[in-house]
């Protein structure tokens, strides 16, 4: 009973990062009790193996040398971005100094920063939270 | 100078002799010559430096792979820079060709060569947003003429990759 618990308070916590899966979950901790009682100490525990499933984001950072048509050019042929896309991303980077390419499972992400290494642009992968 | 598109190839032609040298050293100024501040943005971090897994596996195996693609590409530039060869003393105009197939080789070129040129010497914003400086003067004043004239060439590049695609 407490396995099925940690379990569905685990999941609860990665619906709050967005997943689908939260509600159902939280109906089952509310058969069962009061869910805000226990729920700190619960969350705590499963923290580390939530990190692992937290998304990674592609972040590009702002650099004065790289041409805008060029930064364009880049979103487009990396994402498969529309031009209006990729430009809106453009205009994120060069005015607020970054700009969440894209989010999801890490691999996918190290590979979307290697590409865009690979055209010079500043991006790193960083973890959701 | 003139640049235009003609017979499937992106035309250079009626270049001095200043601004062919400045093009004949696109693969030189790509360079890092062990420079931290240039090896530092040629091959930034990938993440946090608190993400330590991550930066140890990038520099472990893609940074190697970032290298040789670089080469590559100034390599490829190098190639079709012998154009510009010939006798130096001739004050001979002279055109150079860029084929379609190497524009994504250029336009990574053109642009190690302007973020090594500004990491190098360390321009300012406001410096790199005065495109009306004169070459002539230091070698800071050279560098900067350098990024701005190979952003122009880079700029044409991307312009004539956007109207083939709009063809295609």
């Amino acid at each position: 009973m407490s396995g099925e618990r940690r379990r569905g308070r685990a999941t609860a916590v990665r619906g709050n990062a967005g997943s689908t899966l939260y509600e159902p979950i939280l109906a089952l901790d509310q058969t069962t009790g009061p869910a805000t009682i226990e729920r700190p100490a619960t969350e705590t525990e499963t923290e580390s193996e939530e990190e692992l499933d937290l998304p990674w984001l592609v972040v590009v950072h702002n650099d004065p040398v790289n041409l805008m048509t060029y930064v364009t050019m880049v979103f487009q042929r990396v994402f498969g971005y529309p031009r209006e896309k990729a430009e809106r991303h453009m205009l994120e980077v060069h005015q607020n100094g970054r700009s969440v390419l894209w989010g999801g499972m890490r691999e996918r992400a190290e590979f979307y920063v290697q590409q865009l290494h690979g055209h010079l642009l500043l991006a790193t992968i960083e973890k959701s939270r | 100078m003139d640049i235009c598109r003609r017979d499937g190839a992106v035309e250079i032609s009626d270049l001095d002799p200043f601004l062919a040298e400045l093009l004949r050293q696109i693969p030189t100024s790509a360079d890092p010559e062990g420079i931290p501040a240039v090896e530092q943005r040629l091959f930034s971090a990938p993440a946090d430096s608190s993400e330590n897994e991550v930066c140890k596996e990038w520099k472990l195996y893609v940074e190697p792979e970032l290298r040789r693609l670089f080469q590559s590409a100034t390599e490829t530039v190098g190639e079709d820079l012998k154009q510009l060869c010939g006798k130096e003393k001739s004050f001979a105009n002279r055109t150079l060709h860029i084929p379609t197939q190497h524009m994504d080789a250029w336009l990574n070129a053109l642009n190690q060569a302007r973020l090594a040129l500004a990491a190098k010497h360390n321009f300012t914003d406001t410096e790199l947003g005065d495109h009306n400086r004169s070459p002539v003067g230091s070698r800071r004043d050279l560098s900067l003429f350098q990024i701005n004239f190979y952003g122009f060439i880079q700029e044409f590049l991307l312009r004539d990759l956007d109207a083939r695609e709009e063809q295609t």
